[in-house]
């Protein structure tokens, strides 16, 4: 399970980057948005891989025997955090878009002349 | 819990939070409804900072959300240096605004929405005492500063904007890494217990606890711009709208505060003692190096000052990086100075940006230079009198530029100086002769092109109409300026209190005594 979990991270992670290197935006926001799904993957193996476990802490159990909750509640944060602002960074490119008239990150295709807003 | 005045700590979070959650209810055509709101907030908020100034003398104050133990509840801590920084963004959100209520606050939808959104996010990083709302607050008080950087939209804007959001997405990923790898590491995320862990004997993974702690650095070297994380800020300042632009100026100083707390607190005594310490060095001496460069070919006073925010940042984590107290003391009156100083330009930029064509502008670069010296002749210059805003703002823009460039009579020389003389009391190694340097060189690189960009801006004659300032703008300015020469005039009251800021943070077991309770070692 570990590998696997560790496996898929380093592979959401390693296209995240890809796309994130490529010069089209809505190639950079997919890219995030891969990153993003391996940062939350990543902090919920942060409180180690458990299963059929309960995050619930009950009278009589084994506080060894539970998942902890910590880092779930992390990623609930962390996920609605990162969906908000993947929805405004998708307005501000589609701003770009319409502004610029190129979808390039740098607001202008290579090879055309530097404009001096 | 009972007193009113314990619960005045949490204040500067709830206060902007409610005023602008009933602002949005709000239609956007009762603008001056909203003006009056977020002018009596910025106030209140101003004054409550100033009120806890005087609580936290002698020991942190410690507000427990919900009255939950501390390291399961969340935990809002104030001392010294956070109260210095909450006055300081009381004291530009409140002068900003002013300058908005102008005329920028028509200039697009939500502003003082925004803004206090944005305000009570930089006073909740200011306050919180674990990391996971440090995470909470930096994401509302980014989230709220990429609305502000596209207030007034237009080309310019939107394109900067996009990189600097961006960047700052890829940097909170970063927090959220190291965050996560703090925790899996040492179970907690409480700064306190995290400290009162590393002081004990090593339990957990100490190597991945440091790589954690690395990364969450490289999140905050990103948001304080050092070197080479920072080419998103220059643009994104230089295009923002003024106001937007003098606020964003305490943004960078949070990453720096989050470094010096963090440094201090985990890192000064313990497991890992002096971690991270060359490469803060290292990061902020290339960041004023940078800045300095930069600010030499700036060609417009936006783009200067926002690289003078770049230098100020830098020198604070240099200073930090030296490990001496005095001279960190030093550079944490110098960041104060020239924050004001910094915001004060953007004003002013944007004053003297006013009715000037700025096609003409980038045609006339070093234009200068190129200047037949007979060209002028024909012209009388002889009775013609300096416009009233001209003079106002040529006196403003002098301030400004002996703050910046750290020269005396003003506070930056005597921040400078108290770095200086704080690293001359110990043995000198080479490292402190070459901040020395870095930073006298810095001082004489933020004058040349400040003057240089002085003389283009106010003594050069135009044909162009003389910009205005309005009451409210000068009030503004005025304010901003005024402040930073009284830090100047009580210059021995201002470093002592940041002497025991820094004495303050220094000592983590008074910090940890005050979060956790009496009795924990």
């Amino acid at each position: 399970m570990e590998l696997v979990l560790s496996l898929g991270i380093g592979v959401l992670a390693a296209s995240g980057v890809w796309l994130l290197l490529r010069p089209r935006t809505f190639q950079a926001i997919l890219g995030l948005s891969l990153l993003t799904y391996a940062v939350n993957l990543f902090i919920f193996a942060m409180g180690r891989l458990k299963v059929g476990a309960a995050p619930v802490l009950a009278s009589g159990t084994d506080a060894a025997g539970i998942a902890d909750p910590v880092p779930q509640a992390l990623v609930l944060t962390a996920l609605v955090i990162s969906f908000a602002l993947t929805a405004l960074f998708l307005v501000v490119l589609l701003a770009a878009r319409g502004v610029t008239g190129s979808d390039h990150v740098d607001g202008q295709e290579p090879g055309q002349r530097e404009r001096n807003p | 819990m009972s007193a009113w005045s314990d619960h005045l700590l949490v204040l500067p979070i709830v206060l902007p939070i409610a005023a602008s959650g009933i602002m949005l209810l709000l239609d956007e055509r009762r603008i001056g409804l909203k003006a009056v709101m977020s002018l009596a907030t910025a106030t209140a908020l101003l004054v409550t900072a100033l009120a806890l100034a005087a609580q936290v003398a002698d020991a942190p104050l410690v507000y427990r959300l919900g009255n939950w133990a501390a390291p399961y509840g969340i935990v809002l801590v104030a001392d010294r240096l956070s109260v210095l920084m909450l006055v300081l963004t009381g004291v530009l959100g409140l002068a900003a605004l002013v300058f908005a209520v102008a005329r920028w606050d028509r200039a697009g939808p939500r502003f003082h929405a925004l803004f206090l959104l944005l305000l009570m996010g930089v006073n909740g990083a200011f306050l919180t005492g674990d990391l996971f709302n440090l995470f909470v607050f930096f994401e509302v008080m980014l989230a709220a500063s990429y609305g502000l950087v596209l207030h007034g939209s237009g080309e310019a804007r939107i394109r900067a904007g996009l990189a600097y959001i961006a960047v700052n997405l890829i940097a909170s990923l970063f927090f959220l890494v190291g965050v996560s790898l703090v925790y899996g590491t040492m179970g907690t995320l409480n700064m306190a217990d995290l400290a009162r862990r590393l002081a004990g004997p090593a339990g957990g993974d100490v190597a991945l606890f440091e790589a954690g702690c690395a990364v969450l650095g490289l999140a905050f070297l990103i948001k304080c711009s050092a070197w080479p994380l920072g080419f998103w800020l220059p643009p994104t300042y230089a295009a923002a709208s003024a106001p937007a632009a003098a606020v964003l100026a305490i943004l960078s100083k949070v990453g720096v505060y989050v470094v010096v707390r963090l440094s201090l607190l985990l890192f000064g005594t313990g497991v890992s003692e002096g971690f991270g310490q060359g490469w803060l060095f290292a990061a902020g001496l290339a960041t004023v190096a940078y800045g300095t460069l930069g600010i030499l070919g700036a060609r417009d006073l936006m783009r200067a000052a926002a690289y003078a925010v770049m230098i100020s940042s830098g020198t604070v984590l240099a200073a930090l990086g030296t490990g001496d107290r005095a001279a960190l003391s030093g550079a944490l009156f110098y960041l104060v100075g020239s924050t004001l100083a910094a915001a004060a330009l953007f004003l002013l930029g944007e004053i003297l940006q006013r009715g000037r064509d700025p096609a003409a502008a980038t045609l006339a670069v070093f234009a200068d230079e190129y200047r037949d010296p007979f060209d002028d002749e024909g012209a009388s210059e002889v009775g013609r009198p300096i416009p009233a805003a001209l003079a106002i703002g040529g006196g403003a823009f002098l301030l400004c530029t002996l703050m910046l460039a750290g020269l005396p009579p003003l506070a930056g020389f005597v921040g400078k100086l108290a770095m200086f003389s704080g690293l001359a009391a110990g043995t000198m190694p080479a490292s402190a002769w070459i901040f020395i340097l870095l930073l006298t060189v810095s001082s004489l690189g933020t004058l040349m092109p400040l003057v240089r960009l002085g003389i283009l801006g106010f003594w050069v004659p135009r044909d162009d109409p003389a910009p205005v300032i309005g009451a409210l703008e000068f009030a503004a300015l005025a304010g901003l300026l005024g402040l930073s020469l009284g830090l100047s005039l009580w210059a021995g009251a201002g470093l002592a209190y940041t002497d025991r800021a820094v004495e303050g943070l220094s000592n983590a077991a008074g910090y940890i005594r005050a979060v956790l309770g009496e009795g924990t070692p």
